[in-house]
């Protein structure tokens, strides 16, 4: 039962989309958008079950004073801060408004954490590639360059140091040519590859064949 | 954007130094930064969710909202109910309602198994919908740009770039000879995609970067034009 049933739903709910891709008729489409519209819910909801479990872990830290457990007060703080005014300062469905409270806290927290956030993968990334970009093969010093010309054609200096070339030779031309051909090449590779991979993986998830996500028998 | 030291830049300042401080060290700024950050993004998602997919989606479509506000919202399954005496098919939408309310199970130790369910139909949703999607955008579109006249030196890069690329994922073959030759090909097109990716990547964060600085530096302290 804990299984089977699973198993059946994954397999009813995925033959119903693939059926309605090629018989785009009544009853299959009005079952595509009604499944389409479900699937919303449930995705609400499963994102619903994340913050709650981070509200859960985080009062649970705090109350038995776990390591670092003053930061869990500032988490809860943090969610609080911007659930309050979304629920009940913010104009209801119009929450997201420039002005309202809601909107406040976005732009003014939210926002600039964000945006630093991944401002900051700029110096990770850069001192990560530092260890892997020595160019110690062929393979490695082909990724070096490519980089390299990207990062370059990409800013003003770029063409500035490569003005003497000809037209159609300078560093952002060069880096726009690797974008649209080499690099395109190697995309189109590993998108037909992913491609075929999700046909595979999603017939096998609904013939039944792959149940990890079914758990084990607890 | 208003400048100078408003109580609202000086907030974002505080905050977008206090991310930055990581760059000298693991450092308590930075441990608060990180904490309010992960706290109102669930907070963020918490409530948009609940206000653009749950309410007009399951709440307004069941007419639960109708039943506590006087917001001008067409009548729901509830209300055409009791005015018109008949059962619309919104009702279905209680199963989805049901399914997502079983998510959160998933909270409760011993009732956690039924959180399966909902799951499992969101497994054979994504399943179904990209089996025909990404079939079609990632396998076939994508086969059907790489044919193209080999009247240029840039569509002979695509072409044989995109087919030695796909000969070194292809497995069921040893990589020997004319496979083994195509795959090293494929290897270097492939280097060449994450550089030009890479570089790419690190470019955008940069440029978030400075968007940062010059927040700090130009809005929030008015030190540049």
């Amino acid at each position: 039962m804990r299984r089977e049933i699973p198993m059946i739903l994954t397999g009813f709910v995925g033959f119903v989309y693939i059926i309605q891709f090629f018989v785009p008729h009544a009853p299959f489409d009005i079952m595509e958008g009604l499944l389409t519209d479900w699937m919303l819910i449930i995705f609400a909801f499963a994102i619903w079950l994340g913050a709650l479990n981070l509200l859960k872990v985080s009062l649970d830290k705090i109350y038995r004073k776990g390591k670092d457990w003053q930061y869990s007060i500032v988490t809860v703080f943090g969610f609080l801060l911007i659930a309050i005014p979304g629920f009940f300062f913010s104009g209801g469905r119009r929450f997201q408004d420039p002005g309202t409270a809601f909107d406040y806290i976005y732009q003014n927290v939210y926002t600039p954490l964000s945006a630093t956030m991944f401002a900051m993968l700029a110096f990770f990334v850069a001192s990560a590639s530092y260890r892997a970009f020595r160019a110690r093969t062929k393979e490695a010093t082909m990724l070096l360059l490519a980089a390299f010309v990207v990062m370059l054609g990409r800013v003003p200096v770029g063409d500035m140091i490569t003005q003497w070339l000809p037209e159609g030779y300078r560093l952002s031309q060069v880096a726009d040519w690797i974008m649209n051909y080499p690099n395109m090449a190697g995309q189109r590779a590993i998108m037909i590859g992913i491609g075929l991979g999700i046909v595979s993986t999603s017939l096998r998830l609904i013939l039944g064949i792959e149940r990890s996500h079914l758990g084990g028998e607890e | 954007m208003e400048t100078g030291f408003t109580l609202s830049n000086t907030i974002a300042a505080i905050l977008t130094i206090g991310i930055i401080s990581f760059l000298w060290k693991d450092n308590p700024l930075y441990k608060l930064c990180e904490s309010l950050f992960v706290g109102v993004s669930a907070g963020y998602w918490f409530v948009s969710l609940y206000y653009q997919n749950l309410l007009p989606k399951l709440f307004d479509t069941l007419g639960l909202t109708q039943l506590f506000t006087s917001a001008d919202i067409e009548p729901g399954a509830i209300q055409i109910l009791i005015n018109e005496g008949r059962v619309d098919n919104s009702f279905l939408y209680l199963i989805a309602g049901i399914l997502g309310a079983l998510m959160l199970t998933r909270l409760i130790p011993n009732l956690g198994w039924i959180s399966r369910w909902p799951l499992a139909f969101i497994v054979g949703t994504t399943s179904g919908l990209y089996f025909t999607t990404y079939f079609q955008s990632n396998a076939m579109a994508q086969l059907r740009s790489t044919i193209l006249p080999l009247d240029s030196i840039g569509n002979v890069v695509i072409v044989i770039g995109t087919v030695c690329g796909l000969v070194y994922f292809y497995f069921s073959k040893e990589h020997k000879g004319v496979m083994g030759g195509a795959a090293r090909v494929g290897v270097w097109f492939l280097m060449i995609t994450f550089g030009a990716s890479f570089g790419y990547t690190v470019m955008s964060r940069m440029s978030l970067l400075i968007g940062r600085f010059d927040f700090i530096f130009s809005t929030w302290l008015g030190l540049t034009g």
